[in-house]
């Protein structure tokens, strides 16, 4: 089974945000990136797979040298190769998925993975984009998947359950938490990962149709009021969320 | 020629999710500001019925795509309707909920018409004729306001964000559109929908009761779960006892978990680390109950309570159904 899973590096979760001097985008300083979180385990569900099936693993990720980082992470996991498609525009979503299929397409795997959604701009919408744009199913937000006689059998969330899902191959998939427990790296995986090379690939252009006109921080939540303490504060609350916050 | 919005409304076991009215009341806010026309779209496999009622969200006319295929969701399938109709219609801009549904649907859509995809809007709002959308990132730390430079414009809107306001009672008319589906239009289909626990879901809840490691272990969740059903709420968790396997993978609560808007948010023995924050700090009204004062949950509840959670939520839970008669 030839498996690629896209990979995405981005500000890590306790990232305190600041608008950058542009007013449009992140102040970058002192902000620290990792492999997108989601990706963990569209990569360890990758590596499951050939660990049982055989095949080749291949983690490619768009963006500037500073995604190499996050490809040394995911070979470092255990895939065989990784791919970096150069590329130092500010780009929308569709603009990202039109460069990565334009390389899919050439590598013709079996299986594409990607994470739920990057952390950054959470946008959730890559696995649809790069499905449609190659023309395979897709299956977002899946939690179990299971190899059946060429097809595949999914699981994925959705409110309130889960939906189980079958699709032909190729198909692009969109791991969600709860589909497994991503492995650390080995030692002896970090330093193999350390010869294996980042193959380098240039990307062509792609229109750009989102325009961000500023970004600007939520107002801040005023400060609320502690009631009280212990459970005589308890109809005080009450009395407050039906008669001041008019709920209930 | 006059423009045209289309909006996607979500049914599912041929009922309107309530997305749907929120989708039509935002599509008709924009049609009005912007002049434009609107028309609300329903795929399903027996929605006739249901459709009119839109009418009382401001849909005056409502196209219906029926086929028994069509009864559960699929992917592809869905994609083409709702391309096809854009075209044939010539709405330049779509609306389409930041459901589960929604958020698998949009990006298809989005090739198919080059459109460029604004997801999970939380505003919207008219400038010089042009819809400038607001939406959060970095799980809402920070917020963009976007605009859309291609011919057609495709918004999600995230769910019990954009009120729908009451039903005024109107009709829509209801017109059926033939379909041209094939096999080839079903290539990943859902086998079966395994629906979990009675209580509804994070995303769509009103009111969510949320649990954290305070509760000390999982046989203590009962005193959260009953408090839950008294209000008719939700169950949250926090990622620290979904982790530790006191609670299923879907309540988690998060960055890396869901993002919810409910209009009450009880936050029990949450500590409110910036991930859990990031998740729910755009609820309505929070109420977080919690023994150290210090707790960062404090900050950004409205209504604390310090104190243990052991007594607390018995004594809320009776309180409450005092006050709701049960
Ligand atoms: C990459 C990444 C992603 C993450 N994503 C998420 C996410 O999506 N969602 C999320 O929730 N977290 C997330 N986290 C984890 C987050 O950082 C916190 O560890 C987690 O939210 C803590 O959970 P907690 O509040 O239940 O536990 P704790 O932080 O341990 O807090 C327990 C609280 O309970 C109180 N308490 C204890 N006993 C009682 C009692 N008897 N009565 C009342 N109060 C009591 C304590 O005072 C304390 O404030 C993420 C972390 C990382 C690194
Ligand atoms: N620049 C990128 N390079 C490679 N993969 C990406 C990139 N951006 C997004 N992805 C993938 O798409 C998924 C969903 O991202 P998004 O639609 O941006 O929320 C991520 O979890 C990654 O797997």
């Amino acid at each position: 089974m030839k498996i690629v899973v896209c990979i995405n590096h981005v500000p890590d979760t306790e990232t305190r945000v600041k608008v950058g001097s542009d007013g449009k985008s992140l102040d970058k300083t002192g902000v620290n990136y990792v492999l997108n979180p989601y990706d963990e385990f569209a990569l360890e569900e990758a590596l499951r797979t050939k660990e049982k099936h055989g095949g080749e693993v291949t983690a490619i990720s768009l963006g500037g040298d500073a995604h190499k980082e996050t490809l040394r992470k995911a070979l470092a996991m255990g895939v065989d190769r990784g791919v970096l498609l150069k590329d130092d525009s500010v780009r929308d979503s569709l603009g990202i998925a039109r460069l990565l299929s334009d390389v899919l397409r050439e590598m013709s795997p079996d299986v594409i993975w990607v994470g739920k959604q990057s952390i950054d701009y959470d946008n959730a919408a890559m696995a649809g984009l790069i499905a449609e744009l190659l023309d395979v199913p897709s299956v977002s937000v899946v939690v179990n998947v299971e190899f059946r006689d060429g097809k595949i059998l999914c699981e994925r969330e959705i409110e309130g359950g889960h939906e189980v899902v079958e699709s032909a191959l190729p198909a692009v998939l969109a791991a969600q938490k709860g589909l497994n427990e991503p492995r650390y790296p080995s030692l002896k995986g970090i330093m193999a990962a350390k010869s294996k090379p980042i193959e380098e690939k240039s990307v062509g252009s792609a229109e750009m149709f989102v325009e961000v006109l500023q970004m600007r921080k939520p107002d801040p939540k005023k400060a609320g009021k502690i009631v009280g303490t212990d459970v005589g504060a308890v109809p005080e609350l009450v009395r407050l969320l039906r008669e001041e916050a008019k709920l209930l | 020629m006059a423009k045209k919005i289309l909006s996607f409304a979500e049914q599912r076991d041929n009922a309107f999710k309530k997305s749907a009215f929120e989708v039509t009341k935002a599509g008709k806010t924009i049609a009005e500001e912007t002049g434009s026309e609107l028309v609300v779209l329903v795929i399903g496999s027996s929605v006739e019925r249901i459709a009119p009622e839109l009418g009382g969200y401001g849909a005056t006319r409502v196209l219906i795509a029926e086929d028994p295929r069509l009864e559960k969701y699929s992917t592809t399938a869905y994609a083409k309707i709702v391309a096809e109709v854009a075209r044939k219609e010539e709405a330049d801009t779509v609306f389409i909920p930041a459901s589960a549904l929604g958020k698998d649907l949009a990006p298809r859509v989005a090739v198919k018409l080059s459109a460029g995809l604004v997801a999970d809007c939380t505003a919207l709002k008219v400038e010089n004729g042009e819809v400038i959308a607001t939406r959060p990132i970095y799980a809402g730390k920070a917020l963009i306001d976007v605009k859309v430079n291609s011919a057609v414009k495709l918004f999600t809107l995230r769910p019990n964000v954009f009120t729908p306001g009451t039903n005024d009672g109107q009709k829509a008319s209801v017109e059926k559109i033939t379909l041209g589906l094939s096999n080839r239009d079903f290539t990943a289909r859902v086998l079966r929908v395994e629906v979990q626990s009675g209580r509804p879901d994070v995303t769509e809840a009103e009111i969510i009761v949320s649990g954290g490691r305070g509760l000390k272990g999982p046989e203590n969740f009962h005193l959260l779960e009953s408090l839950a059903d008294v209000l008719g709420a939700a169950v949250g968790a926090s990622r620290a006892v979904v982790d530790a396997g006191w609670r299923p993978h879907d309540e988690q609560v998060g960055q890396t978990g869901k993002t919810v808007s409910p209009s009450l948010y009880i936050a029990c023995g949450i500590s409110g680390a910036v991930q859990h924050l990031a998740g729910m700090s755009s609820s309505k009204v929070i109420v977080a109950i919690n023994k150290d004062k210090d707790a960062p949950i404090f900050q950004v509840a409205d209504y604390g309570i310090v104190g243990d959670v052991f007594q607390i939520l018995p004594a809320l839970k009776e309180e409450f159904k005092k006050l709701l008669g049960k």
